[in-house]
């Protein structure tokens, strides 16, 4: 494999939070005495990026995750650890590191309010030294695969959050950056909107191979996109791989959904050990099994023993199961 | 280079399209310059009209309020707060990951809104004190060019001063008490209100060692010919280096501390 373009080792944040004290007398003595706890955002965390990848960096609210993108783009530095991105130490080079990343932060804007779209990009054009015909070349793409047209000449004020996003998407590809960083790119838009975003991300880095590191809490944001999901919780990390693999390691419970043809009378039956009826509709019956106890086709087997199956599917465990029971699981070990 | 013509410009005709704002300014200035112009004219007729109060003649008094009433927006005195609403919604993090100069983007947008604003309402503003008062014109051409290039300059030190009191939003939460503060500084001080000349001794003193008076007094004494045009804008350019270092120290400063606790 090659180089990562994105390395951390070690990363940890550690951010002092003072105490808040009430009225005047309480804030001229905040100045002087340091009252306030330790809050430790982001703990000892390492990982390697190649080049073309997509990741999706999860974890529940303040986890750490903006914490950790801040890092990566040099605006925040850390208490201890390393990091490369594109081989640069990003605090220290934020300025060098800038023209090869490009970032949204979905909660607030890189454009100007009071310009009408197309202005804001032709001062990023400056901003980052575009020539000329790339950012013609760049901007017709963009306007093009983003829909962009019937909106370039609105200021940025107007725009709805779907057009916005949009825009602030064009914005951060204009320099062509290898690296893009997307702090959740899709929070508060509706399904056709994340849906469109979705598909003109992974269009980017298929065609472009852009490298994406992103940041959600639309479970289908990563279904779609990341093959592999780094999760955070308290600042540490509890995951890092394949999506399936989390899925497998999770949720060993699974369902068999299995389509009789005659309406079989389980309601009284006894069931093999290691599996349990989870619903009837008529003919269709749902087992619930372990994984670990029962394997599908014995499952099926021992099913056959209550008429003749016509027909049979896996339910594949939902992601928001899996992320939970995570979540659940790093919570005990915590605590 | 580019980039911050292209921020001038911008800003210029941004500030160009508000044309409403600049009627209701014009009207606000000139009724302004009318209550203050006639409070001075009251003073000096109590005074015998003929003398000159602490050096100033009654003609060079009046000139004065309605330079200052024009150049008020251009200079822009005090109420831009920009920066400091940026650092505290964290806008700033977006705008420091770009590859630009922060102090220098800024002194370009507030250079291309001066010079929007010095056309659109201190121009007009100007020609009603002219039509209404009897004001001084400059003795010379060369001393007309001065004045202009005067009030560049008089813009450059504004803006470093503003920028200052912008980082404060760094350190401190409210800004709204210093904001009451900057303005009380920056309307007595600068001379805004009345010639220097007119404050009592100690405050006189410190008022004319200070930074301040490079805004207001300045340009004045430049268009009224009271100091030789090399010595004001000699004045100003000194502040304008000492304010330019300080104003990006400050900033390195408030950066640094961005950068380690967090936005
Ligand atoms: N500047 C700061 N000063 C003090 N504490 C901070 C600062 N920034 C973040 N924190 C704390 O660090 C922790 C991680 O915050 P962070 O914003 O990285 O979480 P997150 O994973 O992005 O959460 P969310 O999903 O809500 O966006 C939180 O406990 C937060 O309160
Ligand atoms: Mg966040």
């Amino acid at each position: 494999m090659t180089e990562p373009i994105i390395s951390a080792r070690g990363l940890t944040k550690t951010f002092w939070r003072r105490s808040q004290r009430k009225g005047m007398l309480g804030a001229m003595r905040g100045l002087v005495d340091r009252g306030g706890t330790e809050v430790t955002a982001v703990d000892d965390v390492s990982f390697d990026i190649p080049a073309g990848e997509i990741v999706g960096y999860i974890g529940p609210n303040g986890a750490g995750k903006s914490t950790t993108i801040k890092m990566l783009t040099g605006i925040l530095v850390p208490s201890s650890g390393e990091v490369s991105v594109a081989g640069h130490t990003p605090w220290e080079e934020r300025r060098q590191l800038a023209q090869k990343i490009g970032v949204v932060f979905g909660q607030r804007t890189q454009l100007w309010w009071d310009l009408p779209l197309s202005e804001s990009l032709e001062l990023l054009r400056f901003m980052y030294k575009v020539p000329e015909r790339r950012f013609k070349h760049n901007l017709a793409e963009a306007t093009d695969l983003l829909d962009l047209a019937p909106f370039l000449e609105t200021p940025v004020r107007q725009l709805s959050l779907g057009q916005r996003m949009r825009g602030d998407l064009a914005a951060a590809l204009l320099h062509e950056p290898p690296i893009l960083y997307l702090d959740e790119p899709t929070i508060g838009l509706d399904l056709v909107a994340k849906t469109r975003i979705r598909e003109f991300l992974a269009e980017l880095n298929r065609s472009s191979g852009v490298t994406i590191l992103l940041t959600t809490h639309d479970l289908a944001d990563i279904e779609r996109l990341c093959k592999r999901i780094v999760v955070i919780d308290h600042g540490r990390i509890v995951h890092d791989g394949e999506l399936e693999r989390l899925k497998a390691r999770f949720s060993s419970k699974r369902q068999l959904t299995l389509d009789f043809d005659v309406v079989p009378d389980l309601a009284s039956a006894v069931l093999p050990t290691g599996t349990a009826l989870f619903d009837q509709e008529g003919p269709r019956v749902r087992i619930a099994f372990d994984r670990h106890e029962r394997s599908a086709p014995e499952v099926l087997s021992l099913m056959g023993r209550f008429g003749t199956i016509r027909d049979m599917s896996i339910d594949e465990p939902a992601i928001e199961d899996v992320i939970q029971e995570l979540y659940a699981e790093s919570a005990r070990a915590t605590a | 280079m580019r980039l911050y013509l292209e921020l001038a410009r911008r800003a210029f005709q941004q500030t160009l399209t508000y044309r409403g704002a600049a009627l209701a300014g014009i009207f606000t200035n000139g009724i302004f310059g009318i209550m203050i112009a006639s409070v001075f004219l009251a003073f000096y007729q109590s005074h015998g009209s003929g003398d000159a109060v602490q050096g100033w003649t009654r003609d060079q008094t009046i000139t004065l309020v309605w330079i200052n009433q024009s150049l008020l927006m251009t200079v822009y005195l005090w109420g831009w707060w920009e920066v400091t609403r940026n650092i505290q919604s964290g806008a700033i993090v977006t705008e420091l990951l770009k590859p630009y100069d922060y102090f220098t983007y800024w002194l370009s947008r507030d250079f291309g809104r001066a010079l929007a604003h010095f056309l659109v309402r201190g121009v007009p503003t100007f020609l009603i004190g002219a039509i209404v008062f009897d004001i001084l014109a400059p003795e010379s051409w060369l001393r007309a060019a001065s004045f202009l290039l005067s009030v560049a300059m008089a813009v450059i030190v504004s803006f470093c001063l503003r920028f200052m009191a912008n980082l404060a939003g760094f350190w401190v939460l409210d800004y709204r008490g210093i904001a009451a503060m900057f303005a009380a500084i920056m309307n007595v001080l600068s001379g805004m209100l009345a010639p220097l000349a007119f404050l009592p001794d100690p405050l006189r003193i410190v008022a004319n060692a200070l930074p301040f008076r490079a805004v207001i007094m300045t340009p004045n004494e430049v268009y009224l010919g009271q100091v030789p045009i090399w010595e004001g804008l000699g004045f100003q350019m000194l502040w304008i280096v000492i304010l330019i270092v300080s104003a990006r120290l400050l900033m390195a400063t408030g950066e640094r501390r961005l950068v380690v606790q967090g936005g």
